[in-house]
């Protein structure tokens, strides 16, 4: 069962994945357009967009512990999944700057006045130095250790993302819960010693 | 005694609500071509003040937590509420304590067209055509004794026709209160309709209060007790986070919130790419009711 995950994944060229994750916002874009998103299609595109994109974090932090614990191998997808998130999270972004909050000194007054868009930011300013990197140039000109030393920002940033989901909702609600709780997990599942 | 207030929003000046549909179009059309520039100014404005929103807006974009946290989940689940046979206590310091019957009190009530700005605490806006009754007519019905100083609300609690109180989202059930003049005020309703139907049971069937110079949250829906008190009673949301929500909740351009900017809200049913309209003081019923307010420091009384 596992040989043929790994050996199917192996035929899935990676472009493939790059050429789908287009589809969500371009599709998101054009129902906003046409009046399929609903009332009120500029919250439904920022909060699709942020969803999708935390979505696609964790999707890119089960790539490590789905090949130490079940010993399926789909790392050659994970920087992949991680610039999709990067790209997802931008869009999530552009749409409360541009057609949300729109306002240049509310938005600045947004970033460092409402905490859960202080915290929301700051995952992103961290997701950047990790976007610029995710190529196999950064990596060797870096040299393996020092590109790992900064990639590990990865788990601050998706505690923020996580975090970030919990205070923007009113009230407690279970689902952003939810989501921070599955990335705390999927954090401390690293912290699980080598045997040797 | 009705008609206390005249509406500034009357049909006299809003088109009905298919014409309203074209004429949105229209607008689009020209702000589209960058012609809106060119349109006389009071055209513009009135355009931008006078648009009532569309039935489906209204009544899918709820904010009821009672039904589900989404906005589409109290247009999706709010039927399971049992509206027929609806009663309403009145009860603390009133000469007429008891449980009245909805039908019964609606048989005594004027009831009124009131065309009223609504915005939430979210920072989005409506322009909502209410049908319903002056709350000081219900108060004066029940004979409010001296010394009352306030009015309480509580929302109807009924885990088996209300799936989201299953979530500890708040304190269930829902309470809310006014200062006894805040409630005593002509432009304080109880709304029983929207654009002349019966009020869908989302909006707070069958009888929810509307008070259109507070955040929207203050308003209310399907009443099921009122009680006069001697002292400022809980509200839900001042209860579950007290730096964010005040007891008075006044719509104010000038207090900011620590979750979202008051200044700007958005228009909703304006489109993809519409303009922030600024908000206005007591969301644009400042003539009417600062005078209640006199000697408060609203940044405080928030």
């Amino acid at each position: 069962m596992i040989a043929v995950v790994n050996s199917g994944a192996r035929r899935v060229p990676t472009w493939l994945v790059y050429a789908l994750a287009v589809v969500p916002p371009v599709w998101l874009f054009y129902a906003g357009l046409t009046g399929g998103l609903g009332i009120d299609p500029v919250k439904a595109m920022e909060q699709q967009m942020g969803l999708l994109g935390l979505q696609l974090f964790i999707a890119t932090l089960c790539i490590t512990p789905l090949r130490r614990f079940a010993g399926i191998n789909l790392i050659r997808f994970r920087r992949a999944l991680g610039l999709i998130t990067f790209f997802y999270i931008l869009c999530h972004l552009l749409v409360w700057l541009v057609l949300d909050v729109q306002i240049l000194s509310q938005i600045i007054a947004d970033i460092y006045k409402r905490p859960y868009i202080t915290v929301g930011m700051a995952a992103f300013v961290l997701m950047i130095p990790l976007a610029i990197t995710s190529n196999n140039m950064s990596v060797r000109r870096m040299g393996a250790a020092a590109w790992n030393r900064l990639h590990w920002l990865t788990y601050p940033a998706v505690i923020l993302g996580g975090v970030h989901y919990v205070m923007l909702v009113k009230g407690w609600q279970i689902q952003p819960l939810i989501y921070l709780g599955v990335i705390l997990g999927l954090l401390a599942l690293r912290q699980v010693p080598r045997r040797r | 005694m009705a008609q206390r207030w005249t509406n500034d929003l009357t049909w006299n000046d809003v088109t009905p609500e298919a014409a309203y549909l074209n004429r949105r179009q229209l607008m689009a059309g020209v702000a589209g071509l960058g012609l809106a520039a060119a349109l006389p100014g009071a055209a513009r404005a009135e355009a931008d003040a006078l648009e009532p929103n569309t039935w489906e807006e209204i009544t899918q974009y709820n904010n009821y937590y009672e039904f589900g946290t989404r906005k589409e989940d109290p247009a999706r689940y709010a039927d399971s509420l049992i509206t027929e046979d609806w009663e309403v206590v009145i009860d603390g310091m009133v000469d007429n304590p008891g449980t009245y019957k909805f039908d019964d009190i609606l048989a005594k009530m004027t009831v009124e067209e009131r065309i009223y700005r609504f915005r939430c605490v979210e920072a989005w806006s409506m322009v909502i055509p209410w049908n319903g009754f002056e709350l000081a007519d219900l108060l004066e019905m029940a004979g409010v004794q001296d010394g009352a100083t306030h009015v309480a609300f509580q929302t109807a609690n009924r885990p088996d026709q209300m799936p989201g109180l299953a979530y500890p989202v708040l304190d269930w059930p829902y309470v809310e209160g006014l200062r006894l003049d805040e409630a005593m005020h002509p432009l304080t309703i109880m709304a029983t309709g929207i654009y002349g139907k019966p009020i869908p049971n989302q909006n707070g069937a069958p009888m929810r209060l509307v008070v259109p110079w507070k955040y929207g949250f203050k308003s209310i829906k399907s009443i099921v007790r009122i009680s006069l008190v001697d002292k400022e009673p809980p509200t839900s949301w001042n209860k579950a986070n007290g730096r964010e929500y005040g007891f008075y909740s006044n719509v104010n351009p000038n207090v900011d919130h620590p979750r979202w900017s008051q200044a700007t809200e958005r228009v909703i049913g304006s489109g993809l790419f519409a303009k922030r309209k600024p908000t206005l003081m007591f969301n644009g019923y400042e003539e009417e009711v600062a005078s209640l307010y006199e000697g408060m420091d609203l940044s405080k009384s928030y």
